[in-house]
């Protein structure tokens, strides 16, 4: 069958079973949007920004586990999408790009918006094409989705020049893949893992250490029945949240740098670490010379490089989480004796003492300003019968939403581990309701955060995107300010923002429903309306501008010395106008 | 510690990229890197002489495997391995120093690929020892261009017993 190009490019899709994709056009991909807009089987969600289409993509991806798709013009479209491409580079996230070239023959010539998408995306990509022949194009997308979603997934481009897309080739579509220099292990070596099961069964004080990759592999089921068949703690990772189910009596909640008290301190006090899927992260390591210094480390990991990159490993073993727990649970199976939570008890007995010597807390005056962390628990409560898909920006409300949502399902999560980017809530909710459209999908985000990506709110009205986004509104990039507190003698440069926009105005703007919380008494009242209107919102929540995130490792100290409220020399502004941006400017003055 | 490592990689347009960019992104170092087709066109040989410690040269072993381009990489310094690397040295030679120039030469069976009244060309090749050494010597002279290819690598074929080295050699194909 002879198709064009952009024919190709869309049978190819639908053999993928790609259902929706985030697009914004531009003129060397007219073709092709041309040829989806005759189409029915794959739904276009036009995005303002492509940094937007990116995020959603990536939003999509995680909460279905399918690669998440967006396509997007040449040049300044290009470099709009990379800041999402190397966000799903560094958290693994399955995302097929597609861009648009200048025509081949001009390719190199500083042609109207030519920009180098190979080069420009090489070091955020698993792996990048450009095609230069219209019969590779069925092929290539073949791959690019192969690669993306096998191994250790992530991000992959695919350039495709205006040319490309409208000469007519041979549509052919390959039902399989093989590509020489890329065979994933899944299968873990046999030996090794019976190691593990020996290590497992001497240890004393072990502690399962979980990350992203077990979302990846769907292992939540094998690292649940390990977990409770051996009556081990699981300490997750940022990534790992809805992995394992946070109100489950073996959770110890988030570790790392604003992790919960009980999870850093049983890291490094155990005697046997069990990583799986997850990287030893500088945010989770702390000070590398003292982490876990009496643990043995098994690591469990399909990627190679992410085993004895940062820490050494005693029993590294590389394959998929999935089915190398289950294998190790079926050793354990046959070999587990006696009681294990009698055998634990001395563990857990300490465990149970660091919970209750330090839980998480906060102070909530029933009079006073909404605390970030009082908003964030009671949307939880309140939601949780619910099993909403969470969605956060960058900053102290991601830690605090990390910390008090305690989500019980895997895919429920979305949130920017590596890269930390900011802009990323919202459209990344965007996408994970175009999935799951009956779904209540929230996005906790920051007045910082969000500025970046507003434009998407258009995008939400237009294609009916009913996310419900919570504005935690210190009027401070206050991740920065509680750094200045704590390490620059309270000196808030630049993390002051002055005048927020009115985000309820800002919503009506675009024709969506704006929602102001600003009363402690009014809250449950407050998020029970967001929940009840139809469409999306945006939920401005004017909160106590100075409340810092704890407990916290500062960065290159030890796991067990945590901060774990603010110094007691720390002079803190006592903010007193509830809503008023006006208070604002006098805090600071006396700060 | 210095390391020579192989690469059996797609000869394919940004392959090279790819291995240049995972270097410099990760702040490993390239002592010298060669590069060309094999046999088959469609695969290229690499050679690249880089250090570190042993946990760098694992992570840089395991990032190059990472690589999709890459269909195999050895380290080869962990065997026994011949090296060879050839060297353009061009020598401004004064009259009183042509003689010593060739001499020079000769010690290192260099050949004379290029002459003019003021200049030598010398191309040498041999392991890395070699070529340094005959650097040194010319150096006196006044070197006035040095190209080098980088260093090139051959694990050694093991040696067998005798009787199976006797046997009659498979065909390769
Ligand atoms: C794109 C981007 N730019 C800068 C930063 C650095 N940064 C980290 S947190 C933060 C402040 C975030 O402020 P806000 O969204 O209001 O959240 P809050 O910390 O106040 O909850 C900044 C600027 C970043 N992570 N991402």
């Amino acid at each position: 069958m002879q198709l064009t190009g952009s024919e190709i490019f869309v049978e190819a899709l639908k053999r993928e079973g790609v259902d929706t994709i985030f697009a914004l056009p531009g003129g060397v991909v007219l073709k092709i949007f041309d040829v989806l807009h005759q189409q029915k089987d794959i739904r276009v969600i036009l995005t303002r920004h492509e940094q937007g289409a990116g995020h959603m993509a990536e939003g999509y991806a995680k909460a279905t586990g399918k690669a998440g798709v967006c396509l997007i013009t040449s040049g300044p479209g290009m470099t709009n999408v990379i800041t999402a491409l190397a966000d799903a580079y560094m958290d693994s996230v399955p995302v097929v790009a597609f861009s648009g070239q200048v025509p081949t023959a001009l390719i190199g010539n500083d042609a109207f918006q030519e920009a180098d998408n190979i080069g420009l995306s090489r070091p955020c990509t698993k792996y990048n094409f450009l095609v230069k022949d219209v019969k590779d194009l069925a092929q290539t997308i073949k791959e690019a989705f192969y690669i993306a979603t096998t191994g250790r997934p992530g991000p992959v481009l695919v350039d495709i020049p205006k040319d490309i897309s409208m000469e007519k080739g041979e549509f052919h579509y390959p039902s399989s893949v093989s590509i020489r220099g890329y065979n994933p292990t899944y299968d873990g070596s046999r030996w090794k893992i019976k190691q593990a099961a020996d290590a497992i069964l001497k240890s004393k004080r072990p502690i399962l250490y979980i990350g992203g990759g077990v979302l990846f592999s769907e292992a939540s089921a094998e690292v649940k029945e390990l977990a409770e068949m051996t009556h081990i703690p699981v300490d997750m990772t940022l990534m790992a949240l809805g992995g394992f189910p946070g109100n489950h009596p073996l959770s110890l909640g988030m570790l790392g740098m604003h992790g919960t008290y009980v999870a850093n301190m049983a890291m490094h006090y155990s005697d046997l670490v069990i990583a799986v899927g997850a990287r030893f992260d500088d945010r989770v390591t702390g000070k590398v010379s003292e982490f876990c210094p009496k643990a043995k480390v098994i690591h469990v990991d399909i990627d190679p490089t992410s085993i004895r990159k940062n820490i050494h490993v005693d029993i590294p073993i590389v394959g998929d989480c999935k089915r190398v727990l289950s294998e190790l649970n079926n050793i354990l199976r046959a070999t587990v004796n006696g009681d294990q939570k009698e055998q634990r008890k001395p563990w857990w007995d300490q465990l149970n003492a660091w919970k209750h010597e330090h839980p998480l807390a906060y102070e909530q005056d029933p009079k006073g300003q909404i605390k970030p962390q009082y908003l964030i628990d009671r949307l939880y409560h309140l939601t949780s019968d619910r099993d909403p898909i969470v969605s956060t920006d960058v900053g102290q409300h991601q830690m605090w939403a990390a910390q008090y949502f305690k989500l019980k399902n895997p895919r429920t999560w979305l949130t920017s581990g590596g890269l930390g980017t900011m802009g990323f809530g919202f459209p990344a909710a965007m996408g994970a309701q175009a999935a799951f459209p009956d779904r209540l999908v929230l996005c906790i985000a920051g007045d910082g955060s969000i500025q970046m990506n507003t434009q998407e709110l258009a995008t939400a009205v237009v294609e009916k995107l009913p996310v419900k986004v919570f504005v935690i509104n210190n009027r401070f990039h206050g991740m920065v300010r509680q750094w200045q507190d704590l390490f620059y003698e309270g000196r808030y440069a630049s993390s002051y923002l002055g005048q927020t926009p009115d985000f309820v105005k800002l919503a009506e703007a675009y024709g969506a429903a704006g929602v102001r919380i600003a009363d402690v008494g009014q809250v449950d009242d407050g998020i029970r309306e967001v929940l009840s209107i139809k469409g999306p919102v945006f939920a401005d929540v004017p909160v106590y501008q100075f409340e810092n995130c704890y407990p916290m490792i500062p960065a290159g100290g030890a796991n067990h010395e945590m901060l774990l409220g603010d110094p007691p020399d720390l002079k803190k502004p006592k903010g007193t106008h509830p809503t008023g941006v006006q208070a604002d400017s006098d805090t600071i003055l006396t700060a | 510690m210095e390391h020579i490592l192989s690469l059996t990689l797609e000869n394919k347009f940004g392959a090279l990229s790819r291995v240049a960019g995972l270097f410099s992104g990760r702040g490993f170092n390239i002592e010298s890197l060669s590069v060309a087709p094999t046999l088959d066109p469609s695969v290229s040989m690499m050679t690249i002489v880089t250090n570190g410690d042993e946990r760098i040269i694992e992570q840089i072993m395991k990032q190059l495997n990472k690589v999709i381009d890459i269909i195999k990489v050895v380290d080869i310094s962990e065997c026994d391995f011949v090296e060879r690397e050839t060297a353009l040295i061009k020598v401004h030679t004064r009259p009183e120093d042509r003689a010593e120039a060739l001499r020079i030469a000769d010690i290192f069976r260099a050949n004379v690929v290029d002459s003019s009244p003021t200049s030598y060309t010398i191309e040498v090749t041999g392991d890395v020892r070699k070529v340094q050494a005959i650097i040194n010597l010319l150096q006196p002279l006044g070197i006035k261009e040095l190209v080098r290819t980088g260093r090139i690598a051959m694990g050694r074929e093991p040696i067998r017993p005798a009787q199976a080295q006797s046997r009659p050699l498979a065909k390769a194909n």
